[in-house]
C-alpha cells in the first residue's frame, strides 16, 4: 500500500496531535482539581434545602423564587421541612452568606460563569466606588 | 419465557422509565414537598388605588419630600439633565391633566401635582411589552420584572403619561453607594422603571412609602371595597384622574 503525500500527513498528524494533547502536556504533574473551600455561614447550620439541592439547583431555584414573589405575589417559601423563608435574595440568602466574595464567587470564577445577579442586587458587602 | 418483540419491547420500556425516574428522583428528592404562599402580614386588595389631596400637597417643595421617600426606599438615582430616573415627581395642572384653561383660578394655576404611574386597569404599558416584562397583577398593580426588561423601551411610547424612566446610563454612578437601601435592588443600564405601587412593601405590611411621610394627604387603599377609607374620602371629594379620555382607567386620583 502506498501512502500519497505521506510526508504531509503524517507532519501534519503529528503537529495536530501535539496541539490537541498540549493541555494535557501543559497541565501534567499539577494537582487535580478540587472544589473551592467556601465561607459557609457562622451562625446557621443549615441551608433551607439540603447541601445537594442546593449545589446543583440553586439557579432554578432563584428562578422560582423571582417568579413566584414578583408574579404570584407569593413571598414566603415553605422548604420540605416545614419551615418558612421570605423569598429574597438580599434579604434571606445573602443574610447568612454574607460574603459573596468568599461564597458566591470562588464556584462561579472555578465554572466561568458570570450570572447577573449583581448589576442590580446589592452584595452584603455593600458597593465601591 | 416466550421471547417476543412484544415482550421485549414493554421491558425495554420499563428500564428506561425507571431510570428517568431514578436519576431525576436523587436530585429531585431535597427539594420536593416544597412549597409557596402568601406573607401573614401581607395586605390585599382586589384592586389598589391612590387618592392624592392636592390642596394638601401643592407645591413642589410638598412633593419633594414624598420624592425623596420614594427614591430613597427604591434606590432612585438622582441625575442631572433629560436623562434623570422618576418615579413620582411635581407637574402643573397643564402638564398633568391635559385641559389648559384659559381663565383658571391662581390657586390652582400655580398648584404643582404629584405625578406617578397610575397602574391603569387598561394599561398600554403592559399590552405593548414584548417579553412580559411588565405586567399586572390581579391586585390592579402594574409590576415590572427588570430581569425581563430588554430596554426597547415601547411602554414609555405606549404611556401616555410620561410614568417611565430609562437607564441610559449606569444608575449606580449617580447613587451614593453608602446610603443605599440594601433590602432593595437598583437597577442597571438599559432597563426601564417606574413606580411599583410599592409592593415590597405592602408584602411586609407597609403602606408605601410616599404615603407614610404625606401626613394624610395621600391615602392608599382598596378601590374594589366600599367600606374602605379611600372610597370614602371618593365619595366625599370633587376628584379627577390623568387624562381619563383615553380610557385606561387609572387607579390614582386627584382631589382638586
Amino acid at each position: 500500500m502506498k501512502l500519497y503525500n505521506g510526508g504531509k500527513i503524517i507532519t501534519g498528524l503529528v503537529i495536530f496531535l501535539g496541539i490537541f494533547l498540549a493541555p494535557l502536556a501543559y497541565n501534567a504533574g499539577k494537582a487535580a482539581y478540587s472544589q473551592p473551600k467556601l465561607k459557609m455561614p457562622e451562625n446557621e447550620k443549615e441551608c433551607i434545602e439540603s447541601k445537594e439541592f442546593m449545589r446543583t439547583k440553586h439557579m432554578q431555584l432563584l428562578n422560582d423564587w423571582r417568579d413566584a414573589s414578583l408574579r404570584d405575589g407569593t413571598r414566603v417559601y415553605v422548604n420540605s421541612k416545614g419551615k418558612e423563608f421570605e423569598m429574597s435574595l438580599q434579604k434571606t440568602c445573602m443574610k447568612c452568606h454574607t460574603n459573596k466574595a468568599e461564597f458566591c464567587d470562588k464556584c462561579h470564577n472555578d465554572a466561568a460563569v458570570v450570572p447577573y445577579c449583581w448589576d442590580c442586587h446589592i452584595q452584603p458587602e455593600g458597593l465601591k466606588k | 419465557m416466550n421471547h417476543t418483540r412484544r415482550n421485549f419491547l414493554k421491558f425495554a420500556g420499563l428500564t428506561a422509565a425507571g431510570l428517568c425516574v431514578a436519576s431525576a428522583g436523587g436530585v429531585m428528592a431535597a427539594g420536593a414537598g416544597a412549597t409557596y404562599k402568601e406573607g401573614a402580614q401581607a395586605l390585599k386588595a382586589k384592586r389598589w388605588g391612590m387618592v392624592i389631596d392636592s390642596k394638601k400637597v401643592g407645591t413642589k417643595e410638598a412633593i419633594d419630600v414624598l420624592a425623596k421617600a420614594c427614591h430613597d426606599v427604591h434606590n432612585v438615582p438622582n441625575i442631572p439633565g433629560k436623562q434623570n430616573i422618576m418615579w413620582i415627581w411635581a407637574a402643573g395642572f397643564e402638564q398633568a391633566f391635559d385641559q389648559p384653561n384659559n381663565f383658571m383660578d391662581e390657586g390652582l394655576e400655580k398648584r404643582q401635582f404629584p405625578i406617578l404611574c397610575n397602574h391603569c386597569t387598561n394599561a398600554p404599558c403592559v399590552r405593548v411589552c414584548p417579553t412580559q416584562a411588565t405586567y399586572k397583577r390581579p391586585d390592579g398593580i402594574v409590576a415590572m420584572d427588570y430581569h425581563r426588561c430588554i430596554g426597547c423601551r415601547y411602554c414609555m411610547a405606549g404611556c401616555p403619561f410620561g410614568a417611565r424612566s430609562f437607564n441610559f446610563m449606569e444608575p449606580r454612578l449617580h447613587l451614593d453607594v453608602t446610603k443605599l437601601n440594601k433590602d432593595f435592588p437598583t437597577r442597571m443600564r438599559g432597563v426601564v422603571e417606574k413606580c411599583n405601587f410599592c409592593v415590597e412593601r405592602l408584602a411586609q405590611g407597609k403602606q408605601p412609602a410616599c404615603v407614610e411621610v404625606s401626613n394624610g394627604a395621600v391615602v392608599y387603599g382598596d378601590l374594589s371595597d366600599p367600606n374602605s377609607e379611600i372610597r370614602k374620602i371618593l365619595r366625599e371629594h370633587y376628584t379627577i384622574r390623568r387624562k381619563p379620555s383615553l380610557g385606561t382607567e387609572p387607579s390614582v386620583y386627584y382631589i382638586i
